[in-house]
């Protein structure tokens, strides 16, 4: 079953005349068109920061409820939590790269612990904020220490837990950026397609910005569905 | 590797993987192709590395401090100078530095341009705090003995608002060293190099470059924040320690992660 | 508060956003011209037949970092998916000793390698030492392949090489034609190059060598910026490759290699034994489908869609196939 003769069209490009996309620049009608290349790599970043901050969530959680009656935990866990947050996280893709593979999951161990330190100081600080008195009453009350952290503390320590959530939701969409490093895609990897296209650079810088705004404002939102009683307070 | 280097090499061999790459650099090796790579090389790369970090600090500082002073002063701007830093916060690092490769070009100056830019928020919002939490009576007061106001701004709200400032200068360098790890893709060899283009260095430089900038971004940590207690007065010294006598934990807040 | 939070950060994208516009270009994104268009032959092409006898044999295709090797992945990729294979990509892995590394590790099971690459690269031969003969180049490394277990398939028509590159004012200033002729004022020169050239006999180790060069200095930067250092007059000379689009653009000047220093890089698919025999007989064939059409001047067209038009390699893969009757 022979096909006629079939042949690529080749275009002359020897006339190198102006064109926007052709001179790598910012060209909104070629943005319109192919804004669709930007989907799934802005999904994938959604799906690694999500995910990474959930995970550091429920980790720093247990720690922090580890802490709260082991208070001599609590420096060893800050410090090695810090140190982890310190290391750059560039180096850290690449050293667990031989351990764990090119993939999404080398990518989520490094951004959990980015986020350990974040949520983790956030929550104890939240909890160490409940007065004292508040605290002495509700055990006045009868309530046992389980039914006063759950009852008492946790929600007033509320405002401080989400503005950590907030500022590790930020911190982990700017890390995930990298994350391509680890081949797990994002928007970082987009980026880095075409570092010389303006329009490029623009679009997946600027939905890498988009998110973190948005999940800020979001998680800002929901907190203060949640706690009612501090909206007369500025923070 | 070097028999005459003895038990410190054996001790380090032990260590495996971690042991070859301090070894390598602090002695470098030969590659098969004949260039030298790990030891001395090493040190060029620190350089950059280090000179790029401290050239973006500096500049940011000149540019944020007396900014931050001066709004703080006369509280204006405290819209911008506190959403600077959710910005800031907000500004993954690549993709800013994407965005000075595409619009500028490469190369060590366009590059310590993102890196200030980057550093700036924390400083800028951490000085306009710092001078707006001073005590207005203590303001009021050396107005009443005869201060100009700049003289107040230098020798009374900036002393006062010293350890904060510092506090944003620290989270700015670790910062700026994790970020300047990326600095290759940008045309600016730095520590970054072994990491991202392994294929000359090898397993060993990569993990020896890993090491080093950690190290780096450790002791800048650590440097800054002696600094930051230095020049804390006394007073706010105390409150704290009467605060963690109360059993209140005091873990550095630092508003960035390192990239 | 809150208000003027959200209003910042609105403020901060309008002014990125006009920061942009300021810099905008033409608004034509319309790629090429009427005139000069044509159409170049790819043989004898029979449609990829698809074989479900292929079916749920796996292979995973892999690629080196830069457009045209993304545009060859994707290419040989799609085209075994057409002939039933499950096929996986891994493309953009790294320079050739990542993309070694991958394949012999078994993380991917093929990825187009250029011969003259190889024989410097992995098989460590000098740089004027490699037959000049593409044919003579491919045999030779064909042999050095399977000592690691690996099958290296026949080349494509089209060779791809390193070349010295500046920019016709340079040139011009200079007074160069040749690579030679940088001999005596290259202390004075800045070169830019991959950070792998740094390590390789067919580029700056050879300039050393056979040439005897000293640049003032080389810089590593990423491949892709191998173009835009010499337009933003950060660097006196880049290495580029002769397939890219933006020569031609540009008007780039290519140094003529007098001394014969840089070997044929005709592209080879280059697959595990192992991988080959599970394969059956199809792999062998649709790869001789692929190739016989991937010529100089289609190379090039391939290229230019990625950098110049801005198409996925993706996209222009599935183009190539079907504008060949490859595919439907």
């Amino acid at each position: 079953m022979l096909a006629p003769l079939a042949q690529v069209q080749i275009q002359d490009r020897s006339a190198g005349d102006a064109s926007c996309v052709a001179d790598d620049g910012f060209c909104p009608e070629w943005i319109v068109d192919n804004f669709d290349r930007y989907v799934d790599p802005f999904m994938q970043h959604v799906f690694l920061t999500l995910i990474s901050v959930a995970i550091g969530f429920a980790i720093s959680f247990g720690l922090a409820l580890l802490a709260r009656r082991r208070r001599w935990l609590i420096a060893p866990i800050a410090q090695i939590t810090g140190i982890l947050y310190t290391l750059p996280s560039i180096a850290v893709f690449f050293l667990l790269l031989p351990v764990t593979g090119r993939g999404d999951l080398t990518a989520i161990i490094a951004l959990v612990a980015y986020s350990l330190l974040i949520i983790f100081r956030n929550i104890t600080a939240g909890l160490d904020n409940v007065p004292a008195e508040t605290k002495d009453a509700g055990r006045g009350m009868g309530l046992t220490d389980r039914q006063l952290l759950w009852r008492v503390e946790l929600p007033l320590a509320l405002p401080e837990i989400m503005a950590g959530l907030r500022i590790a939701a930020t911190t982990t969409v700017g890390l995930a950026t990298l994350a391509f490093f680890a081949g797990a895609g994002g928007l970082g990897e987009q980026i880095f397609a075409d570092i010389n296209f303006k329009s490029n650079v623009v679009v997946a810088g600027g939905l890498a910005v988009l998110l973190a705004a948005l999940l800020d404002g979001l998680i800002l939102l929901a907190q203060r569905a949640v706690t009612p009683w501090t909206r007369a307070r500025a923070t | 590797m070097d028999e005459g280097e003895g038990d410190m090499t054996t001790t380090f061999a032990v260590l495996g993987q971690f042991g070859d790459a301090i070894q390598f650099i602090f002695e470098g090796e030969t590659t098969r192709e004949g260039t030298e790579v790990g030891g001395s090389q090493f040190l060029e790369l620190t350089w950059e590395h280090v000179k790029l970090s401290v050239v973006a600090m500096a500049i940011a500082c000149a540019v944020s401090v007396p900014l931050g002073l001066w709004l703080g002063h006369h509280r204006r701007g405290q819209f911008l100078a506190i959403s600077f830093s959710n910005i800031g916060r907000a500004v993954p690092s690549l993709a800013l530095i994407a965005f000075f490769v595409a619009y500028l070009g490469v190369g060590f100056t366009n590059l310590t341009l993102a890196l200030v830019l980057l550093a700036i928020p924390p400083i800028l919002t951490n000085a306009y705090v710092g001078v707006t939490q001073v005590n207005p009576d203590t303001v009021d007061a050396a107005r009443g003995i005869g201060m100009t106001e700049g003289e107040i701004v230098r020798k009374v709200e900036l002393p006062l608002a010293l350890p904060l400032i510092f506090g944003g200068i620290r989270t700015s360098a670790v910062n700026v060293i994790a970020t300047a790890t990326i600095a290759p893709l940008a045309g600016v060899n730095t520590l970054g190099d072994p990491i991202i283009n392994a294929s000359g260095y090898g397993d060993t430089g990569r993990l020896a470059a890993a090491i080093v900038v950690a190290a780096l971004a450790v002791f800048t940590e650590l440097l800054l924040g002696t600094a930051q207690r230095a020049v804390t007065p006394e007073g706010i010294k105390l409150d704290s320690d009467q605060a963690s006598r109360r059993g209140r934990i005091q873990i550095p807040i630092r508003r960035h992660a390192s990239t | 508060m809150r208000i003027k939070r959200w209003l910042g950060v609105l403020l901060a994208m309008l002014l990125l956003a006009s920061l942009s516009l300021a810099a905008c270009g033409d608004d034509d994104d319309d790629g090429g011209n009427g005139g000069g268009d044509t159409a170049a032959d790819t043989g004898s092409s029979e449609a990829i037949a698809s074989n479900p006898d292929n079916e749920g044999k796996r292979i995973v295709v892999g690629s080196k970092n830069f457009t045209e090797q993304k545009v060859l992945g994707e290419i040989f990729a799609q085209a075994l998916a057409a002939a039933g294979y499950d096929v996986d990509k891994q493309l953009n892995l790294g320079d050739e000793k990542t993309a070694l590394k991958a394949l012999e590790g078994g993380d991917i099971d093929a990825y187009p390698e250029y011969t003259g690459t190889a024989l410097g690269s992995f098989f460590g031969v000098k740089s004027n030492e490699i037959p000049k003969d593409p044919q003579q180049a491919y045999d030779d490394a064909k042999a050095g392949f399977a000592e690691k277990s690996l099958t290296a398939l026949p080349p494509t028509p089209f060779t791809s090489s390193n070349e010295v590159a500046l920019t016709k004012d340079r040139a011009d200033e200079l007074g160069v034609e040749k690579i030679s002729d940088l001999d005596g004022e290259s202390q004075d020169l800045t070169l830019y190059g991959s950070p792998e050239c740094r390590q390789r006999q067919d580029c700056l180790l050879g300039l050393q060598d056979v040439y005897g060069l000293d640049f003032e200095k080389f810089t590593p930067v990423d491949i892709a910026l191998r173009h835009k250092v010499l337009t933003d007059g950060q660097a006196d000379l880049s290495i580029v490759f002769t397939t890219d689009p933006q020569i031609k653009r540009e008007g780039f000047v290519l140094l003529e290699d007098d001394k014969g220093m840089f070997p044929p890089y005709n592209s080879t698919f280059v697959v595990r034994d192992d991988t080959l025999q599970e394969a059956g007989p199809d792999l062998e064939k649709v790869i001789a489908q692929v190739e016989p059409g991937l010529t100089n001047e289609v190379m090039q067209e391939l290229n230019a869609r990625v950098d110049l038009d801005k198409k996925t390699p993706e996209q222009v893969a599935t183009e190539y196939l079907r504008e060949s009757g490859l595919i439907e």
